[in-house]
């Protein structure tokens, strides 16, 4: 008898999984007794934190792209297809180009974000985003010829990837236009939909004062209702209005409908237990990375450290060994400070994050991390 | 605490969100409703007895009642 893991989504989490089966499982893969199959739409990988920079002509979107099959184990096999079905009661799946359904015994679903911006009207016409390979360039072209006027980042959905990338990118704007000698002619505000300027009240508190110092405009308790993309303005639920010159959205997330279809959980989240990851609505089904209703950040450390455990779990149950590895909530990630600087973070259910000053050696660390990332997408860091 | 007489439109289970997990589920449920629907937000996390009363005076809505329970409150909001 063979068992047969499923992992749906080639982002961070599927594919850092992937490769840790086909490691701790290699002499079970070959005897035959343990199969490993990735499903992805989508025949490369793609690695989302590069498009922070695009916006900034530092990077291309190409930089974060790379075939699937060059960064997995032979012994996993590939399949790029869409999955449009989810049945954990008959453990199977179905996909657009299979003929036939796709029997499992341990499904792990890694599907990620989606974005949604056109639950609020006009936000798709009026704003862009980093959040997209197709946004960070429409985005470059913008922000290259941007020389004067308001620059306005709205967080509009949470939760969201990378809960930092919207601090870094007002960050590095006003560091950005101080070098070039533009800053007294572009103001900068950020909006955020709570009381504070991140939802972590550890790291708002960091951020506030810098933000002060840096002239950089705060409005809070703002949850855009709409954007008017003729007149240059986005107003609130709470009744602000802003106007515009060069609008930032992050847009609302979502998961994908197959999690709900699924009664896995809401909004394309699966509900999970927050230190075993196992489906709360389902045997043998896992969640890691986005997809899995933690509470923790959507971020690809998360995805990373959440695929060491759920590999680890299901090492043990194939082998018929008690499952004991556990997720404490780590998570970790550098936050750009400017154009030269960053901070870092390290935090998990327990502790809380404590921002570490900024400095070039950081700001070079993540630089480094960015660009070895590819060793993190093979299982080798 | 006795339950107040009131009926939710809808209810927003935010128990074990991490914060600001609770004001967000809230706001987004706010968003889809009708003016003058009440909706019930269940959280256990403390900020939420800071979060939610400010959110609601700075968007205009009523926040009719809370509710203590055992090992939650119950925010009952009612949209402008």
């Amino acid at each position: 008898m063979t068992d047969h893991i499923v992992v749906l989504g080639g982002g961070t989490g599927g594919t850092v999984l992937a490769n840790d089966l086909a490691d701790h499982l290699g002499p079970e893969i070959d005897d035959g007794s343990v199969e490993v199959t990735l499903l992805n739409d989508d025949p490369d990988h793609v690695y989302k934190p590069v498009w922070l920079y695009v916006p900034f002509g530092q990077r291309e979107p190409a930089d974060g792209r790379r075939p699937l099959d060059e960064l997995v184990d032979d012994r996993v096999d590939v399949r790029i297809d869409r999955v449009t079905d989810v049945d954990t009661d008959a453990k199977r799946l179905s996909a657009r180009e299979a003929v036939d359904p796709i029997e499992y015994d341990y499904l792990v679903l890694a599907t990620g974000s989606t974005l949604e911006p056109d639950r609020v009207p006009g936000l798709a016409e009026g704003a862009h985003d980093y959040y997209s390979e197709a946004g960070a360039e429409t985005l470059r072209e913008e922000l290259l010829s941007f020389t004067e006027g308001h620059l306005v980042l709205s967080v509009v959905g949470t939760p969201h990837m990378c809960p930092a990338a919207p601090l870094e990118f007002v960050f590095m704007a006003d560091d950005w236009f101080r070098e070039r000698g533009l800053r007294e002619d572009v103001d900068i505000t950020y909006t955020y939909p709570i009381q504070r300027v991140h939802g972590n009240p550890h790291i708002a508190e960091w951020a506030q004062p810098i933000m002060e110092e840096r002239d950089i405009e705060v409005e809070t308790f703002f949850n855009a209702e709409s954007v008017d993309p003729e007149a240059e303005t986005i107003t609130s639920m709470e009744g602000t209005e802003l106007d515009y010159d060069l609008l930032v959205g992050i847009p609302p997330h979502s998961g994908v409908d197959l999690v709900a279809d699924a009664g896995l959980g809401d909004d394309g989240w699966v509900d999970v237990d927050r230190h075993t990851l196992e489906a709360e609505a389902a045997e043998d089904v896992y969640a890691i990375g986005d997809t899995a209703d933690t509470g923790v950040p959507n971020a690809g450390s998360v995805a990373h450290y959440q695929a060491g455990v759920v590999g680890q779990r299901l090492a043990s149950e194939v082998r018929g060994r008690p499952a004991t590895a556990t997720y404490d909530g780590k998570t970790l990630c550098f936050v750009e400070t400017g154009m030269d600087a960053a901070s870092f973070v390290e935090f998990d259910y327990e502790t809380p994050p404590s921002p570490a000053p900024p400095s070039e050696k950081l700001h070079w660390s993540k630089l480094a991390y960015n660009e070895s990332y590819w060793l993190t997408a093979r299982g080798l860091l | 605490m006795t339950a107040p007489d009131i009926k939710p439109d809808e209810t927003v289970d935010a128990r074990g969100a991490a914060c600001p997990g609770p004001l967000m589920d809230l706001i987004g449920k706010i968003r889809s409703v009708d003016s003058g629907a009440v909706v019930a937000l269940y959280s256990d996390n403390d900020q939420s007895h800071t979060d939610v009363p400010e959110w609601a005076e700075e968007a205009g809505n009523d926040l009719l009642a809370v509710e203590e329970r055992d090992d939650h409150s119950v925010f009952y909001v009612e949209k402008a």
